[in-house]
């Protein structure tokens, strides 16, 4: 085991993300996830990578469309308003089938909103984002250990698919500081070994093109059969969800992201006061993790659910979707950047299950 | 019997959708014959733009990207900083470049990336159909300014604003190694036209910085002309507002 | 074997080496293409200077030229 080290969570993402093995990075400054261009421009040239401040997040984003085209472990990174300029770039990638990686440290909106933790974006992040038909393996971490060990994975899960990796994080899981420890260093793959990658060694029939027009409906509309099929096998394959306390749980809180973690320490209180509770807190968000709920849902003992998010309430219609209306499911969100405490939620639970 | 001129095994084998008379065509060929030439036939990536180009991946026979609208300049620069060695073209035209793509061009260019981007000029938006482009003449006519480009009203109000200069703009840039502007009215100027486009990869190959080459040329379709008078309106009204010439060759300045 | 060799199906009789030959030898012919195009010729091989203009500003590159 190696040696855990006290880092703040963009720099630990970053050096994730090197881990990993990315090793070309284009980002454009906004709080607030800084750090994470600010570790990377000196970094990763130690590990032979390369690293462009580009001139905004419509130009970082279309870099990762080069870079992860020419066959490159490539990622950017940014905070909400800034992941909405990249939408267009986002969208072109998932057409292109481009494997890469977009990290999304949120904060509140809409417009530039402030600079505060929220979770506003679950929308953009999970149903597409952009235009077109598509979807993203998106993670939403909990702690920067587990961004960290997502972002170890993140490129072999997105070139094994070639769907585009997001990250689904916010303020809080950005500036805090945790320990955390790092596994050994991934080298990046010889973009020749990628057969779509324009290493520009070919030409004739063998030649790589890396587009999204496809101007004929009898060509369009089978490519996009075939993202939906990739967005079922990421369904059946990658869906991951951490439950906490819900074998015997006769309520359940679900959360995703930061929140998760306060929600923990509220179940946490709620049982010291011998009270069946438990969680469910989706590690991806797309592919949701339906089963999971509908599962508890199903169980005569379970009352109801109760959904916390630092928003005004985005994931809830998943989990109703999930759940099929069977049991009744409660909100309690935060906006604006306030972030929902654990008193809070025992205060909620309590008054729900009186 | 000796070959004088034959079609570029750079090019594919598939029919341009080029209207008739389109110069984008000998553009492409020019292209071509470069990278044959400079021995980059194995070592080429190419950046298609939107507009007119955009099927620009179909026809040169090398590995293509296709940007979208206007970014083709980021595409082209991470290309080129994951293949230091490889070179690295786009090919772009005037609303792509000058107008939704302005930050990207310019970034690019004062970054001085090693790419050379080959910018199609025509002074229209030819693909969506006719509409003013940035660099459409004062007085030309286009399907957004039905009765011509109109600068100021006779009040002084703003109607249409002026067209933009991309050559002599980016010229005052640090990062550009070499920016000519050519036109390919007749098989002389189509000459002068390949030894820039050949110049500019020289360059580029050469890791002497960023490499742009404007090449004017005529869109008898939208222009509602013939070939041969839209050859003309290049020659003679075009090259008032942007005069041909090399306005930046750092070998030159030496 | 023709000095100028002209692509019928690729030509799209836009004229422009009509403008280009400097002996005025080009022009559009009577024959029509399947995409309805006009497809130019050359009137007379054996006056052709083998200068390879005509190829040089043909935009569609249905053009080849031997000496």
């Amino acid at each position: 085991m190696s040696e855990k080290k006290l880092m703040k969570g963009n720099e630990a993402v970053a050096e994730g993300a090197i881990r990993g093995g990315c090793r070309y990075f284009f980002g454009y400054p906004i709080t607030p996830q800084n750090e994470i261009p600010e570790y990377m421009s000196w970094r990763i040239r130690e590990v032979g990578g390369d690293f462009i401040q580009a001139e905004s997040e419509l130009a970082a984003i279309n870099m990762v469309y080069g870079a992860a085209g020419a066959g490159a472990r490539a990622m950017t990174s940014s905070s909400s308003p800034g992941v909405s300029l990249k939408q267009e770039g986002i969208s072109y990638i998932a057409m292109a089938e481009l494997p890469c990686v977009i990290v999304n440290m949120t904060r509140s909106g809409p417009g530039l909103g402030g600079i505060q933790p929220s979770q506003g974006d679950y929308f953009q992040a999970t149903k597409g984002g952009g235009h077109g038909d598509y979807h993203l393996l998106t993670y939403a971490p909990s702690t920067v250990q587990e961004a960290v060990d997502l972002l170890y994975d993140a490129w072999d899960k997105s070139e094994k698919y070639r769907v585009p990796v997001f990250i689904l994080g916010d303020g809080i899981l950005g500036q805090i500081m945790e320990p955390v420890s790092f596994k050994p260093m991934k080298e990046m793959p010889d973009p020749e070994t990628k057969d779509f990658a324009t290493t520009g060694k070919h030409h004739g029939k063998d030649r790589r093109i890396v587009n999204s027009l496809y101007i004929e409906p009898e060509i369009c509309e089978p490519r996009n059969l075939e993202l939906q099929e990739k967005y079922r096998l990421l369904a059946e394959n990658e869906t991951m969800c951490e439950e906490y306390h819900c074998d015997d749980a006769e309520y359940i809180i679900t959360a995703f992201g930061s929140v998760g973690r306060i929600v923990r320490t509220a179940v946490d209180d709620l049982r010291a006061k011998g009270l069946k509770v438990g969680m469910i807190r989706p590690i991806t968000v797309y592919p949701f993790p339906s089963a999971v709920y509908k599962k508890y849902a199903d169980k005569a003992s379970v009352k109801g659910f109760l959904d916390v998010e630092l928003n005004a309430g985005q994931m809830i219609e998943d989990v109703k979707l999930s759940i099929e209306c069977k049991k009744p499911v409660e909100f309690l969100g935060k906006l604006g950047g306030y972030v929902v405490s654990p008193e809070e939620i025992c205060e909620k639970v309590m008054e729900v299950l009186k | 019997m000796a070959t004088v001129y034959k079609k570029s095994a750079m090019l594919t084998d598939t029919p341009l959708h080029y209207c008739p008379g389109c110069t984008h065509g000998i553009a492409h060929k020019l292209i071509a014959e470069t990278i044959e030439e400079l021995g980059l036939v194995d070592n080429v990536v190419g950046i298609a733009p939107v507009g007119c180009g955009v099927f620009a991946y179909n026809y040169f026979n090398c590995d293509m990207q296709e940007a979208a609208h206007g970014r083709a300049p980021a595409v082209a620069s991470a290309i080129k900083r994951v293949h230091k060695n490889t070179a690295v073209f786009s090919y772009q035209g005037d609303g792509d470049l000058a107008s939704i793509g302005m930050a990207e061009i310019v970034h690019a260019a004062t970054r001085g990336e090693n790419i050379t981007v080959i910018f199609i000029n025509n002074a229209i938006y030819g693909m969506t159909g006719g509409q003013m482009a940035p660099t459409t003449l004062e007085g030309q006519k286009a399907t957004t300014c039905i009765y011509g480009r109109q600068v100021r009203s006779a009040e002084g109000e703003v109607i249409n604003g002026n067209p933009i200069h991309v050559s002599e703009l980016l010229a005052t840039l640090d990062g550009p190694a070499y920016i000519e502007r050519v036109m390919l009215t007749d098989p002389a100027n189509v000459m002068k036209a390949k030894k820039a486009v050949k110049k500019a990869f020289e360059y580029q190959m050469a890791k002497k910085g960023f490499t742009f080459v404007e090449i004017m040329s005529g869109c008898p379709t939208n222009w509602y002309m013939s070939p041969a008078d839209a050859l003309s309106f290049v020659k003679n009204e075009m090259t008032k507002k942007y005069p041909l010439g090399v306005f930046k060759d750092i070998e030159e300045a030496k | 074997m023709e000095k100028v060799k002209v692509d019928f199906e690729v030509c799209k009789g836009c004229g422009l080496c009509v403008l280009a030959c400097p002996k005025k030898l080009m022009q559009i012919g009577k024959k029509s293409n399947n995409k309805g195009y006009f497809v130019v010729e050359c009137t007379d091989q054996n006056a052709c200077v083998s200068c390879g203009s005509c190829a040089r500003m043909c935009p569609d590159s249905a053009l080849e030229v031997n000496r």
